[in-house]
């Protein structure tokens, strides 16, 4: 089934807060194994001149992805996520997310279009703090494999 | 933010140190439970088989996160980052050995622009292809 091209510019609620614990971004920080000390020593981080710890530069695609949820299994867009992959992802920075953040994203379906028969989703998520501050917006490119209307 | 990379000492053309990076099953189990992303192809050989794969995978952010080390690892201060973007164009395959897979990580200034600003662009090279596309990194400098 192709996606609902009505849904293009359509933009969601904002999500719940998403609150932003060191724990989590040093356990983050290691999975992805990286060492820096801004991700990890609180010291090292002010010593840059940020608030905490900071997050690193892919990790509000963790806040984001738990937010498109809306979008990605709205019913009447037509995701068949079964045959999803990723195809883009980018961030562009206000500042980066730092420990102690609360953070809620709104989801915007940006653009839907077809190529060689794969539905094209890009979803753009406004990262801000509960206070209005925006912090990131990153872009996600999603591509539904086979599901354009004409092919199996 | 600080940067501990002057833009005055770079040129296009400027290399970063590179890096090389190993992903093995576990780091994929990892990187999982870190991120919340659960989707069985990058844990579950059967199922990956099941979809036309030829073995588990690494998440594409994974991949992602691990070459844009090059760039924060030279920048001193990850919050000198500004944009960071990619395409994913071939899924890295991590086998269930004692070696996983290995991503050779360059990157090399490709722009220089008002506010300190510059532009890196990445290369992220898996069994002799590269697996990231158009990855592009903008980073303030000191």
């Amino acid at each position: 089934m192709a996606l609902n091209q009505d849904y293009v510019g359509k933009v969601y609620p904002a999500s719940p807060a998403y609150e932003v614990g060191r724990e989590k971004i040093r356990e983050f920080a290691t999975a992805i194994g990286d060492r820096n000390p801004a991700y990890h020593d609180v010291a090292h981080a002010r010593s840059l001149g940020h608030r905490d710890v900071i997050a690193p530069p892919t990790f509000p695609f963790v806040v984001s992805m738990r937010a498109s949820a809306v979008a990605m299994f709205d019913p009447g867009l037509g995701l068949d996520y079964s045959r999803v992959v990723h195809g883009e992802q980018r961030f562009a920075y206000v500042r980066p997310v730092t420990a102690g953040d609360s953070l809620v994203v709104v989801t915007t379906i940006e653009n839907i279009r077809v190529a060689a028969g794969n539905d094209i989703l890009t979803t753009r998520s406004d990262i801000s703090t509960e206070d209005g501050e925006p912090v990131v917006t990153t872009w996600a490119v999603t591509v539904a494999r086979g599901t354009a209307e004409g092919t199996a | 933010m600080s940067a501990s990379v002057a833009w005055s000492d770079v040129e296009v053309g400027t290399e970063l140190p590179s890096l090389t990076v190993t992903l093995q099953r576990v780091n994929l189990v990892m990187y999982a439970g870190a991120s919340g992303d659960f989707n069985p192809i990058h844990w579950n050989e059967r199922f990956a088989r099941s979809v036309g794969l030829p073995d588990v995978i690494a998440h594409g952010m994974l991949t992602m996160a691990s070459a844009g080390r090059v760039v924060t690892d030279w920048a001193g201060d990850p919050g000198a980052v500004v944009e960071y973007g990619v395409r994913f164009t071939r899924p890295v395959v991590v086998p269930d050995d004692d070696h996983g897979a290995t991503v050779d990580v360059s990157a090399v200034v490709a722009e220089k622009r008002a506010d300190n600003l510059v532009r890196v662009d990445v290369t992220a090279v898996y069994a002799g292809s590269t697996v990231l596309g158009k990855a592009q990194a903008v980073v303030r400098l000191a």
